[in-house]
């Protein structure tokens, strides 16, 4: 199942379904870092409010992403982790250090907007 | 009992087929006998000066129903009804403080008192004494055993009660401002609490949509490894959900401790007291709090 990375602004934003495998991860991270020059994104915003579990490799996954944008030259956000689930990530030790996190989407862009104005 | 050793033991098979006949005689006798047997009992119970925490006249009442119970129980070798009497002593009981020790101690009381009375009954006949104790020790002491473990139980019933009413008042989230929480935590935080804490603040983060939270330990005595552990994990799981935690109140001996084991706490964002997370917290939040007028003096 792969994963639609639409563009809003100069923002792109990919929304995780529930049952990922690990191949179309793979795939969205490609996506996301190709997407990114080409649309001359400033961020990224990646949503994981469906995922009730969240594997080591998605997690890594997670910040495999965040760590390729940034050397594209944008800025990554990981919205909607479950309250469960970021406790069963922290104590598996995934903690996606150097990642920002936001609360939904929402936030998410809140979060973009502020840090746009500050640097422009 | 020396009145037993004397008398030889006669293994004849027709003994095997009489218990409950001899039950049957044993409890005619401790109904017969029960206004009597029943006045010796408390009078024992106050001598030992157990339940204590009673007067005369519950003690009485008491002492009225445990004796029935109890010659029921031999009776008919029923011990739910006996099992649910001593549950519901028991919770009579045990907020007055009455103690383990006394309703064991009760119990054997009357499990001597009637073993004298059958002593006295029986004494020109040393083989019908014999097997009339044999009939009534195993009974006797299941009795006993059953009003203790009844016991035991429904004071631990109330101890898990309690215990879980405490951890549910100590883990308030509290929300101050929009967007910001204060989670004071208080007294001994084991790994179970700890959890339970992380739990209960993640959800809170979420439904008040809180960016920021203070956490404040002033009230914590001391902290172990894997308390501190969970402590950071609390604060990486929240940052997960996107909020920032503060952490203020650390007293001098934590600090002191954390060092020393080496916690890694660089994640941490830490404030001295909760006065000065909370103005941290809302230059956060872009809050400005600015006095308008000196305070008037009462």
């Amino acid at each position: 199942m792969e994963v639609p990375i639409l563009k809003q602004g100069s923002v792109l934003i990919a929304t995780f379904q529930a049952a990922l495998s690990d191949a179309d991860l793979n795939q969205l991270r490609m996506g996301l870092v190709q997407q990114v020059v080409k649309f001359r994104s400033r961020a990224v915003i990646v949503d994981v409010t469906a995922m009730d579990v969240m594997d080591s490799f998605a997690s890594r996954t997670l910040r495999e992403i965040s760590h390729m944008i940034r050397l594209r030259g944008a800025e990554t956000v990981i919205v909607g982790i479950q309250p469960e689930v970021a406790f069963a990530m922290v104590q598996l030790g995934l903690t996606l250090e150097g990642v920002a996190t936001a609360l939904d989407l929402e936030e998410g862009l809140a979060y973009l907007n502020e840090k746009f104005k500050t640097t422009n | 009992m020396a009145k037993r050793e004397g008398t030889p033991t006669s293994p004849e098979p027709k003994r095997n087929e009489e218990p409950s006949e001899l039950l049957r005689e044993l409890v005619a006798h401790l109904r017969q006998n029960r206004t009597q047997l029943r006045e010796e009992w408390v009078v024992r119970i106050t001598e030992t000066r157990l339940l204590t925490a009673m007067t005369k006249e519950e003690i009485f009442a008491e002492a009225t129903s445990v004796y029935d119970s109890y010659v029921e129980a031999l009776e008919t070798e029923a011990f739910e009804a006996l099992q649910a009497y001593a549950r519901n002593l028991s919770e009579r009981i045990i907020p007055r403080g009455v103690e383990t020790h006394e309703v064991v101690g009760i119990v054997l009381l009357l499990r001597d008192v009637l073993a004298r009375s059958l002593f006295a009954k029986y004494q020109n006949d040393f083989k019908k004494l014999n097997r009339i104790l044999d009939a009534y020790e195993p009974a006797a002491n299941r009795i006993a055993n059953t009003v203790a473990v009844g016991f035991v139980q429904e004071r631990e019933r109330v101890i898990r009660q309690q215990q879980e009413a405490i951890r549910e008042l100590s883990t308030p989230v509290l929300q101050v401002r929009e967007r910001l929480l204060i989670l004071p935590i208080i007294g001994v935080i084991d790994p179970q609490r700890a959890r339970q804490l992380t739990e209960q603040l993640l959800r809170g983060i979420r439904t008040n949509r809180a960016k920021v939270v203070v956490i404040d330990i002033t009230g914590v005595a001391a902290m172990d490894v894997t308390v501190a552990n969970h402590l950071v994990q609390t604060v990486e799981a929240s940052r997960l959900l996107g909020a920032t935690v503060i952490v203020t109140g650390l007293s001098p001996e934590i600090a002191q401790t954390l060092v020393t084991i080496g916690v890694d706490l660089g994640k941490m964002n830490t404030v001295g007291d909760l006065q000065g997370g909370i103005e941290q917290a809302e230059r956060l939040l872009g809050y400005k709090v600015e006095r308008l007028a000196e305070p008037r003096s009462a």
